[in-house]
This record gives structure tokens, sequence and C-alpha cells, in this order.
């Protein structure tokens, strides 16, 4: 995969939702989005603007109701569930913003889990693992479980989880929403370092203009429709 | 792989919830314990019977003189009752030495020997105003070796007592603390005069046993108790009548015999056939231990089944219990399952996950319950004098019956886990 092929091409997606048969809910008009390789790429939208709906799109989670979606060479509407499942295991590294690590398990554990779902073997799982501790600065504690852990240390665990079987997407919701400024600033700061020295693809769906204002691209998201395009700095405020 | 770390998952939990993992399991642990208990029981009663039996021994068949079982004839519609036309034995009755013989030279290596015992009537032992109870029996030395006695002094019969019908006797220990104040050493070699049918008997002491009181049904005071005197088989006939004749025979099965119960029959028919074709009144009727035992065990089985079967009630209890908390944990980690499947589980391993973390339940209260069910099984056992012995097919059942009640009862819940919506489950709070 030679560096600037797209990796989300995404065509008028249209997304309902079925409250009883008569009432219709459309939340997505539309949107088509394609995301390079390598991109760094920020969607801001106020909150019902439709922003959880299309990462929950973008992500795999859920099938457009129309529409087309080819992530990396995969057309995801005519995959089957369990083809879902593995899209969502090798392609897709999700940060949300509860960090939603399991609970009771080891933050190194919880870095195993998608290389277990994945049927690597143990002792490769836990050399990558490792690894991906060290790379967030974790090692210290990468053998407590998440309540032992702060907010920034559960969301660097998090997003080594996200990058354990090196997916061609980090799709990173809100992922500074529930930090303090110098923590957020911290995991924004591990993000830059992704993009820049591994060519990660980063899709970051936040609320605030100043966080966008970071990434390469920064695409505004409002009442289910993009309504503008820009260039960001893609650099963290100096 | 998957499978360990789904245990070591469901360990974890277990661990962490450890009250309600014990309420949950409490069902099943009772299930499983009264099941293994009630067999616990069951097996030791059995075994220790079967033990009991074997010492009087489950190979021996006895023959016996019976009456002809009453035949119904139909006559222009009447019912007629043809019962036995003599009601005592005859002298063509008795089974005899000679048939014996007869019969020993048809099957030689399926019979190994008879056990003879002839009664020669109960009476007292008396001198000057000491007196014991007695009852007189003669026996061959294969009955007298087959009573499994405990000599405490002097010594056995010999051949030349047998063949000749020497008037010794072998006493209790019982009869010596009536007679010769509890001593039993210089027992032997004294004579002693018994009265039987107002007639005295002489004989002289070569012998004495322990007597064991646990045999004697009936409680009387050690110095009223009626013990046994042993005669040698001959002395007890000459006793009597003279004619070496028995109503009851024990035949001793050789190594030729594979199955006692079939040569029951043919040693039965044989001596039919022979000595009993004209007889009108009697017939030899054979039984042994083994066909009795195999009776007893088969009803004792029925019964512990029957009791395992309600025992079993308890069990679909606790699995409906494990599969309720099996619900309610899915509503509580419905998030961990949304997190589980953005990260790429499918809905089989979501699905493996839960039915292994039932099954671990489920396993667990299996193992207590049978470590319970064991111990209390074990103490019941005791209680009722058995010894105990843990019923093993039943335990392995036991544990691989509750495994199947996690997969059955974890389904359910696991499957309404897999289903879930992704999208849902990561929203749910």
């Amino acid at each position: 995969m030679a560096k600037g092929d797209i990796i989300i091409e995404a065509h008028d997606i249209v997304k309902r939702y079925y409250i009883g048969k008569p009432n219709e809910l459309e939340i997505l008009h539309g949107i088509s989005l394609s995301v390079r390789e390598g991109e760094f790429v920020a969607i801001v939208g106020a909150s019902g603007s439709g922003k959880s709906t299309l990462m929950n799109i973008i992500g795999v989670l859920d099938k457009p109701t129309e529409g087309s979606y080819i992530l990396d060479n995969i057309n995801v509407m005519e995959s089957r569930d369990d083809e879902l499942s593995e899209i969502r295991n090798k392609k897709i590294g999700f940060i949300f913003q509860t960090y939603n690590l399991i609970a009771r398990t080891s933050a190194l554990k919880n870095v195993e889990l998608p290389m277990m779902y994945a049927r690597m073997p143990g002792w490769k799982r836990k050399k990558r693992a490792r690894e991906l501790m060290q790379l967030v600065e974790m090692e210290d504690r990468m053998n407590h479980a998440p309540d032992e852990l702060s907010g920034g240390q559960k969301q660097r665990v998090a997003i080594a989880r996200a990058m354990a079987n090196d997916p061609a997407l980090l799709l990173a919701d809100e992922p500074t929403g529930a930090l303090d400024s110098k923590t957020g600033r911290m995991v924004m700061d591990i993000f830059h370092k992704l993009h820049k020295e591994q060519g990660k693809t980063i899709v970051l769906i936040t609320h605030s203009p100043e966080l966008a204002e970071e990434c390469e691209r920064i695409l505004t998201l409002s009442d289910g429709m993009f309504i503008g395009e820009r260039k960001g700095r893609n650099h963290a405020p100096s | 792989m998957l499978l360990l770390e789904n245990i070591i998952l469901a360990l974890n939990g277990i661990r962490a919830n450890k009250m309600r993992s014990l309420l949950t399991m409490l069902g099943i642990i009772i299930g499983i314990a009264s099941v293994i208990a009630i067999m616990t029981v069951g097996t030791s009663m059995t075994a220790s019977m079967t033990d009991t039996m074997n010492s009087y021994g489950a190979n021996d068949i006895t023959m016996g003189v019976s009456q002809k079982s009453t035949e119904t004839e139909m006559m222009g519609g009447m019912r007629f009752e043809w019962g036995p036309r003599k009601s005592n034995l005859g002298d063509n009755d008795y089974i005899y030495m000679d048939m014996l013989s007869v019969l020993k030279e048809e099957y030689p290596d399926k019979i190994d020997h008879f056990l003879l015992e002839c009664s020669a009537g109960q009476g007292q032992a008396k001198d000057g105003s000491l007196y014991a109870n007695v009852e007189l029996k003669g026996v061959n030395d294969e009955k007298f070796e087959d009573d499994k006695l405990e000599m405490l002094s002097g010594r056995s019969f010999k051949e030349s007592d047998q063949k000749d019908g020497r008037k010794v006797a072998i006493v209790s220990d019982y009869f010596c603390n009536n007679m010769f104040n509890g001593d039993t050493a210089s027992a032997p070699g004294k004579e002693i005069s018994i009265l039987v049918n107002g007639k005295y008997h002489y004989y002289t002491i070569i012998g004495v046993y322990e007597y064991d009181a646990s045999a004697n049904w009936v409680s009387t005071s050690e110095e009223e108790t009626t013990t046994t005197v042993y005669l040698p088989l001959k002395t007890a006939f000459d006793f009597n009548h003279d004619d070496q004749r028995f109503e009851q025979v024990t035949v001793v099965t050789g190594s030729g015999v594979t199955s006692v119960d079939d040569f029951m029959m043919e040693i039965g028919s044989f001596m039919n056939r022979r000595f009993y074709r004209n007889n009108d009144s009697y017939e030899i009727s054979c039984s042994s231990m083994s066909s009795f035992m195999a009776e007893m065990t088969e009803s004792m089985n029925t019964m512990s089944m029957a009791i395992s079967f309600i025992a079993g009630i308890s069990l679909l209890v606790g699995g409906i219990g494990v599969m309720n908390i099996m619900l309610v944990s899915i509503q509580e980690r419905t998030k961990e399952i949304g997190t589980r499947k953005a990260l790429g589980a499918t809905n089989t391993s979501i699905r493996i996950q839960f039915i292994v973390e039932a099954m671990v339940l489920c396993f667990m209260g299996g193992i207590i319950g049978v470590v319970i069910g064991t111990v209390l099984g074990s103490i019941l056992s005791k209680q009722m004098g058995y010894d105990a012995s843990a019923p093993l097919g039943a335990i392995v059942f036991a544990v691989a019956f509750s495994m199947v009640i996690g997969v059955f009862f974890g389904f359910y819940p696991a499957n309404k886990a897999a289903k879930m919506n992704p999208v849902d489950a990561l929203r749910y709070e």
C-alpha cells in the first residue's frame, strides 16, 4: 500500500432510522468522503449534527441505509456480519471518549484483546503489546487494572489497543473529551507522533474547533451534511 | 488459546463477584450435593451388604427340599387346587448322602464341596447347679470351616472324629463362662453332659470357639444365650436316626462354574429328574446369594435413581438461577460487549465467552457440590453403620451434568449477548 492510496471512499451515504413505520428519521443526507492513506482528518460538528452516526458508519459498527462505502478496498455494503467483525478487528482502531477498557483485565491484556480476536499466538501478542505500551509510555503500569489508572493513562492504553493489529485507520471519537487540558494535550501529541512518525491515517471526530485546527484537513458537519472543508495547521499549537 | 483465555476471564469474573457467584452456584451445589449424598449412601449400603453376603458365600447354592407348587387345573369351569398330599417329610423325601455322591460325580469340576449340617436339637448342659443353653449341630469339616469361627483353645475336628462319629464337641466361650467360670484354656478334655428331650448325652470337649454375639438377633442375657455345640456330622446322625440325610444342603461351586445362576438351574433339574421324578409332594429347589443379591442391588439402584431424580429437579432450579444471573450480568456488561465487538469480536466469540462463563460457574458449583455431597453421604453412611464408599461413576456424571446445565442455561443469555447491536451496546450506560 503506497502512500497516498485511498483508504476511505464513501459516496452519498444516507442513514435513516425507522421509529415505527411512518416516522422515519434521516440523520445523514448523502455524505461523500474520501480519505487518503497517511491523512489526519478532523470531522467537526456540534452535537446533533450526526457525528456519532457518521463515526459508526466509518467504523463499520453500522451500515449506511444508502450509498457506497469502500474501506481499504473492501466493499463494506456487501460484507456479512462476521466479515464486518473482521474489518473492525484488522482495519480499524477505535479510540473512545470513555476509553472503554475492559474492567478487571490488566492494561496489557486489554491491548492483547484485538490480537486475541485476530487469533495471534500468545507469545507474539505479548511481545507486540509490550512494544505498544512502550510507544505510549505506559510500560510501568501495564499490569495494572483500568480502575487503577488515571484518565490520561487509560486513554494511552486505549490508543495502544487501537494500534494492536496495525490498522489502516485510527478512528478517534472525542478522545480528549473526558480529559483535562494537560492530559488532553498529551493524548493529542501521541496522535501527532503516530501520524508523523508512522504515517498513520487518523480520523478525529470532535466538537471542538481548536482541536480540529491541529489536523491536516477539517470537515465540518452540520445537520447530516458536510458544509465545509479546509486545511488545518497539521501540528500541535506552539 | 481462546478457550483458555475465556476460562481465565470467567474465573476473574467469579472472583470479582464472589458473593453473587456463590449465590448463583448455590442451586447447583445443593442439587449436586444431594444427588451425590444419596448415591454415596446407596453405594455404601450396597457395597457393605454385598460384602456381608459374599462372606456368606455368593457362589454357594442352597439346595433344599420344598413342597411342590400348587397346581391349578381347569375342570369344566371349576378350579381345583392340588396342594401337597403330605405335609411332613417322609423317608423318601430327604436328600441322602448317596444322592450327593451322584451329583458330585455328575459335576466333578463344578462342585467343589458340600457344606453339610444336621441339627440334633436344643438342650441344656448341666453340671450340678451350673447350666448352659445349647443347640446341638453336626457339621462336616467344610461347614465348620465355612462358619469362620475364632478358636480360643483346643482343636477342631480330626478325620477320625468325623469318620468314627466320636462323641467330641466344640463349645463356645459363653458355654465356658457358664460351666467353667470362663476358663477356656482348660476346657478341652472335659466331659460334659447335655440334656436333650429328657435324655442325657455325654461328650468330650476338644475345642472352644469365640461366640459372635452380633450374629444373634434376639437379645437375651449372656447367661441365657443359646450357643451352638458343634459335633462331628456322623455323631449327630447317630444321635438322631442313623440315616445320613438332609433337608437342605449347601453346594459350594468350583472353578468350572461361570454362572452360578445357570448352574443352580442345572443341578436343580438334575436332582429332580434323577431322584424326585416320582415324588408327588416334594421337589428340590435351589437358591443362590447371587440371584438374591442381584435383585437387591437392582431395587437399591431403582430407589437411588428415584431419589436422585427428585434431587435433579433442584439442579433444574439451580440451572434457571444460573440463567437468571447470566442475563443480569450481560445487561450489566452491555458496554463491554459493545467494546469487544468494536475490537473485532465475532458473534461466535461473544457467545463462547458467555457459555464458558456459565460452564465454569456450574463446574465450580458441581465440584463444591460433589465435595459437600461426599462428606455428607459419608457421615450419613457411617451413622447408619456402613463403610462409606464414594460413587465414582455418579461423581463424574454429576460434574459432567453440571457442565451440561451450564451450556444449556448459558446458551440463551450468551446468544442474547452475541446478537447485541454493537452501536446500541456501545452507547449503553
